[in-house]
């Protein structure tokens, strides 16, 4: 388990390092277009898909660079994507919405909210009808169970057994628009049961329950028990998007999250960091995880600063290959375009 | 207020404001309209002070906040639906098509339809392809429903306070790109009919028909093709449905030469419409093919030079506006 948790802390702090970057290459110009960023939300991104198999398909929103690392991206694929590069991992075309890896099963992120849904029942029905050990993960926010498309497809996933396992990043806003005012059932989870999905809530600024939920959700969707829902409750630090600066929020509240804990932090202590070599970690939320530590000491010191050390290179060395991508051309637009690979006559 | 100068959000929420104060039956909706003033600042200010049952922000639920419109409008309120950008109009296309469209018609008559769609769409900066339409074409083809293409403060102004009273349906076409473009309001000027067009450069030897964000291009095309010696005369439709034709047959009895400026992608666009009906209406006036200049036949591009190349620039407005005038391009200085 040890292991395990140092790999998702590890994950984590580069989904931080990776996206705090994004911000500064926005900035800088380098990154254009709308950008979400995931800072505060990583154990649930982290958690799920480590407890995913490979044979597994991922379906994503807008909000899914963290998604694609964990998934086994790279963050040198994932940073030229957002340098609009031919190297990138849909070639410069779809930018940071839309991040494809056909390989990794990585199926897209998907920016028009309420997309993610029948795209995954699609791909599980496939699934099922080939009767393979398989499933897919949906990821949506809470905004995202007000359009038709969740009640719709949660019914077919669940009147056909369909291998789905639907993961509701509930962040408690949609934009500047809170749960209570967006949702007359704030509990995302309880609206499943209208279609006997069994569905529930799960810490979700806490990797290690997140990692088990999901392994429990996976095993009885790989095991032909039809979808499963899981609600994790977790909240952005950031903006919506570059374009927000998120002033909507109160103050108390970002700072009740800010207490309750950074899932990093939280993730430390899981890994058993001892209580004095956290307090001296310049890490932004410790003060909290000093009183949680003090355990096994699997993690000392030196190993987190070596951890964070290789993190850092890592989004160094994506940057410099985004830098160093060319630019697609109209040619590589007009190629994308096309899927007719087997020539098959027009006119 | 006389010709003070404004931001073209700032003129759609003057009108906003001025409807909503004059009437108790307009009504305003959508995603985070109320609290948070807007996503392009729109509804600012609104929420305050109209309160929540005027105001109303929406879940992201957009096939059924839409419908909901048609419902309201059934029994005479006016709402303005805001739709967030149009490319989340697809999810709401059944209540504009196939309700707002065609209730007035299939009740024989019995019920007006005074509902407003306000929307933004067209490429703004590296959105990519899902946030990068504008989909007028879609809407064009539906009997019974008026667009409104406002390019200017001034036309924002006027053609929304026209839309919110009519007893029609109307779609306002809003421009991402526009929203913090700065012209002239004069809130008293009286306004032209809601779809007139707007000859807003007069000239002789051809006529560029544009709309919305590329009136601005096609003005900037006209003023370099007058350094060049050719003098172009600059229609803003302003509306797509329907369309001003006398303005644009006037024009074409004077310069012959037919150039549309669109920039969405070219196949079956708004300017397949205007070229036909121009050809259909004005075939002997035409001394040369009339031509289109449009965005590429490709969904948009992230990467910003690909997203560049795939609409209309200024100098592709000047390069085809020079062909049609019979002018080579001009000789590339080495
Ligand atoms: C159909 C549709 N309507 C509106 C939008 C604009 N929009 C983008 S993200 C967003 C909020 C989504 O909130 P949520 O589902 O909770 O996801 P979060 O961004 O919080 O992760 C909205 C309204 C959109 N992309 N698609
Ligand atoms: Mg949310």
């Amino acid at each position: 388990m040890t292991e395990l948790l140092k790999k998702m802390l590890r994950d984590m702090l580069l989904a931080r390092a990776f996206e705090e970057r994004a911000a500064e290459e926005y900035a800088k110009g380098n990154i254009g277009g709308f950008l979400h960023l995931y800072p505060g939300e990583e154990a649930v991104g982290v958690g799920v898909l480590h407890a995913a198999e490979p044979a597994d398909y991922v379906v994503s929103t807008y909000r899914e660079h963290v998604h694609a690392l964990a998934r086994g991206l790279s963050p040198g694929a994932v940073m030229a994507e957002l340098f609009g590069r031919k190297d990138g991992c849909s070639g410069g075309m779809g930018g940071s919405m839309h991040l494809f890896d056909r390989e990794r099963r990585f199926m897209g992120g998907y920016a028009i909210v309420g997309e993610t849904f029948p795209v995954a029942i699609g791909i599980a029905y496939a699934i099922a009808l080939r009767e393979l050990p398989e499933a897919v993960i949906c990821f949506f926010g809470d905004g995202a169970v007000n359009q038709g498309t969740f009640h719709e497809s949660l019914n077919m996933a669940a009147l056909w057994r369909l291998p789905v396992l639907f993961v509701c990043e509930n962040n408690h806003y949609q934009i500047g628009t809170e749960i209570h005012r967006h949702s007359a059932v704030p509990e995302v989870h309880k609206r499943a049961c209208a279609y006997h999905v069994p569905a529930r809530r799960v810490d979700g600024m806490d990797v290690l329950a997140v990692y088990h939920a999901s392994g429990e959700a996976l095993a009885q969707v790989r095991a032909g028990n039809g979808p499963q829902l899981l609600e994790f409750e977790t909240y952005r630090f950031r903006g919506h998007s570059m374009a927000d600066a998120g002033h909507y929020r109160p103050r108390a509240e970002v700072q009740a999250y800010e207490r309750r804990g950074d899932p990093i932090d939280v993730a430390m202590a899981e890994a058993g960091m001892d209580e004095a070599a956290a307090a001296r970690i310049p890490a932004d939320h410790v003060g909290r995880l000093a009183a949680q530590l003090g355990r096994d000491g699997h993690l000392d010191e030196e190993a987190f600063e070596s951890m964070k050390a290789a993190v850092a290179a890592e989004v160094e060395a994506a940057v410099a290959f985004a830098e160093n991508s060319p630019e697609p051309a109209m040619e590589d637009a007009r190629a994308a375009l096309d899927c007719n690979r087997h020539g098959e006559v027009l006119l | 207020m006389k010709n003070d100068a404004c931001l073209y959000w700032q003129a759609l929420n003057r009108a906003l404001d001025a409807e909503l104060a004059a009437d108790d039956d307009v009504i305003v909706l959508g995603e985070d309209v109320g609290l948070y003033g807007g996503s392009y600042r729109v509804t600012e200010g609104l929420y305050a002070r109209y309160g929540e049952w005027r105001v109303r922000d929406t879940p992201i639920s957009e096939s059924s906040f839409t419908g909901l419109g048609v419902g309201a409008a059934l029994v005479g309120l006016r709402p303005v639906v805001e739709i967030m950008t149009i490319n989340f109009a697809l999810l709401a296309l059944d209540a504009i098509i196939n309700m707002a469209a065609k209730i007035p018609f299939m009740s024989g008559g019995q019920f007006p339809m005074p509902l407003v769609v306000r929307m933004p769409g067209g490429v703004a900066r590296q959105l990519a392809a899902q946030h990068s339409q504008r989909l007028e074409q879609t809407l064009m083809n539906v009997p019974g429903l008026r667009i409104a293409v406002p390019a200017t403060p001034q036309d924002a102004w006027w053609q929304l306070r026209q839309a919110i009273r009519s007893d029609e349906p109307i779609v306002v076409l809003e421009h991402e790109l526009l929203y913090f473009s700065k012209g002239p309001l004069d809130e008293a000027a009286e306004a032209p009919p809601m779809h007139r067009a707007e000859v807003c450069r007069a000239g002789a030897d051809l006529t560029i028909v544009t709309y919305s964000r590329m009136r601005e291009l096609s003005l900037r095309a006209a003023a370099q093709l007058a350094e060049q010696g050719i003098s172009a005369e600059v229609i803003d439709l302003r509306s797509l449905r329907p369309i001003d034709w006398e303005t644009c047959l006037a024009s074409l009895r004077k310069t012959h030469r037919l150039l549309v400026v669109e920039e969405d992608s070219r196949f079956a666009g708004a300017g397949a419409e205007v070229v036909a009906t121009l050809a259909e209406r004005a075939f002997f006036t035409l001394d040369q093919p009339p031509r289109r200049v449009a965005g590429e036949e490709l969904p948009i591009a992230y990467n910003a030079r690909l997203e560049a190349a795939s609409i209309p620039s200024a100098p592709s407005i000047v390069a085809a506006a020079r062909e049609i005038c019979g002018q080579q391009p001009p000789e590339e200085k080495s």
